[in-house]
């Protein structure tokens, strides 16, 4: 049955790659953003995850659990200080100005963790399984296929069931408008940013316990990231 | 309570207003009429945030407001209904209304029950999605989403646009019921005769200036003819 065992584990793998497609589709589908810098914003959230364990002692769930607010923060500040500055009708700054975030964050990952491989360790539960009889699938993938399934769904309970949502998707239909309504477009796209920073602390959470990373390997995260949005059709969070 | 003082606008090297002055006291129904491009629309989004201008250009309640976002300008008190509706796709009827009353002022006039209570039909097409909807249905829609902040001052842009007259008609019914709350209205609209008999004070506007002021009952419709079209005309 080695052709089931593949595709079971292939399809747990993909709830990593979901991962790191919701943050990037999110963005993508309120301010048309595409962040370049992604992939390296997943790194750089595994290397604050991994501080915390290391700080604290907590074990990595709960690390994440101390980081996303902080992360969330991050996301904001990116948003407010940075990105607000380059959106508009012309789509080439804001890809420049991801594009050498991108290259900064690798650099500057580099400088303060080195070039060496980490790891985030969950001890025993890095090699549990269970065995469903035709094949054995591990605990890990399992978890990693359930937080990306609970992501996708609370991001549409956001985006349908609250005043959030309502304002993500009006300022992601037309900014000027949702700005009479007394949205202000940039601290909309400001939370967006914070609330993509989040699920990347979840992403890079399952992505440091899963295998190991260095500050080099942000770029093809953003291409797995991509392929889900754009190949495999993600849904497009935002407009309809 | 609103004023502006020689309000001017531009896009790019193109002026489109060269110093207006206008004012619109509590409680009061202000017509705004002129040809195309005669800076109607453009005067409404100056006043709305939407445009920005120098601080003192427009003054609200005392206050110079010319340099404030639009966000902060609904807050104000002063909503406004855009021209061509500009309804929220992604979002049903009722949620259209619900985002126009994220900003709610003071005791709640408007709220669903009241906009529905104006609009009966809106209640019966709450779910469905707002661009789904017919013209005139589409502007109830962004009339109420605008009341739904509770403004002082409401700015209509065009809101006869593209409609035919019977759903025009039904459209205005409901300005008077507006009014009613105490709400200061400003009317933007092409159709002349419509505007001078729902208005209390008319500003014709031409080439970007002030070519008639004054109150609608003392208005002549040669003195409109030639404010609306030039002396030579």
């Amino acid at each position: 049955m080695i052709w089931l065992d593949t595709l079971v584990q292939g399809l747990l793998l993909g709830g990593l790659y979901a991962l790191f497609a919701a943050g990037l589709s999110l963005v993508f589908g309120i301010m048309r953003l595409v962040n370049l810098a992604h992939g390296d914003l997943i790194v750089l959230a595994a290397f604050v995850v991994l501080v915390v364990v290391e700080a604290t002692g907590l074990n990595p769930f709960l690390s994440a659990l101390i980081a996303a607010p902080a992360l969330f923060a991050f996301g904001w500040a990116l948003q407010w200080f940075v990105f607000n500055r380059v959106l508009g009708k012309d789509i080439l700054p804001p890809l420049l100005v991801t594009f050498g975030l991108s290259i900064a964050l690798q650099n500057g990952m580099l400088e303060v963790f080195s070039a060496d491989s980490q790891r985030i360790r969950v001890g025993a539960l890095e090699s549990a399984s269970v065995d469903l009889g035709l094949v054995t699938v591990g605990i890990m993938p399992l978890l990693t296929f359930a937080s990306a399934v609970a992501v996708i769904f609370t991001l549409n309970q956001i985006f349908y069931r609250t005043a959030l949502g309502r304002a993500f998707r009006a300022t992601s239909d037309d900014p000027v408008t949702a700005s009479l309504m007394g949205i202000n477009p940039r601290s909309v796209f400001a939370v967006a940013t914070g609330l993509a920073m989040v699920i990347v602390t979840i992403a890079a959470l399952y992505l440091g316990m899963r295998s190991n990373f260095d500050p080099s390997i942000g770029p093809a995260r953003l291409i797995f990231a991509f392929e889900a949005v754009i190949i495999g059709a993600l849904a497009r969070f935002g407009a309809r | 309570m609103l004023e502006t003082h020689s309000l001017t606008a531009s896009y790019g090297q193109f002026k489109a207003l060269f110093g207006i002055d206008i004012t619109v006291a509590p409680g009061e129904c202000v017509a705004i009429i002129g040809a195309n491009g005669a800076g109607k629309t453009t005067l409404l989004r100056s006043i709305s945030g939407v445009l920005r201008n120098a601080p003192g250009m427009v003054v609200h309640k005392g206050t110079p407001i010319g340099t404030l976002p639009a966000d902060a300008v609904v807050q104000r008190g002063i909503a406004m209904v855009p021209e061509g509706r500009k309804l929220f796709p992604s979002l049903s009827v009722e949620e259209n209304l619900l985002i126009g009353g994220q900003v709610r002022r003071g005791d709640a006039r408007w709220t669903l029950e009241t906009v529905y209570a104006l609009f009966p039909i809106l209640k019966e097409r709450r779910l469905s999605p707002a661009t789904a909807l017919s013209g005139g249905q589409q502007q109830m829609v962004a009339i109420g989403r605008a009341l739904m902040s509770n403004p002082e001052l409401l700015l209509c842009d065009e809101i006869s646009l593209g409609l035919a007259p019977v759903v025009i008609r039904d459209i205005y019914a409901a300005l008077p019921r507006i009014r009613e709350t105490g709400a200061a209205v400003v009317i933007v609209e092409q159709d002349i005769t419509r505007a001078l008999a729902v208005a209390d004070r008319v500003y014709c506007l031409m080439e970007g200036r002030v070519t008639l002021t004054g109150p609608t009952a003392s208005t002549t419709r040669d003195a409109v003819h030639a404010a609306y079209f030039g002396d030579a005309a």
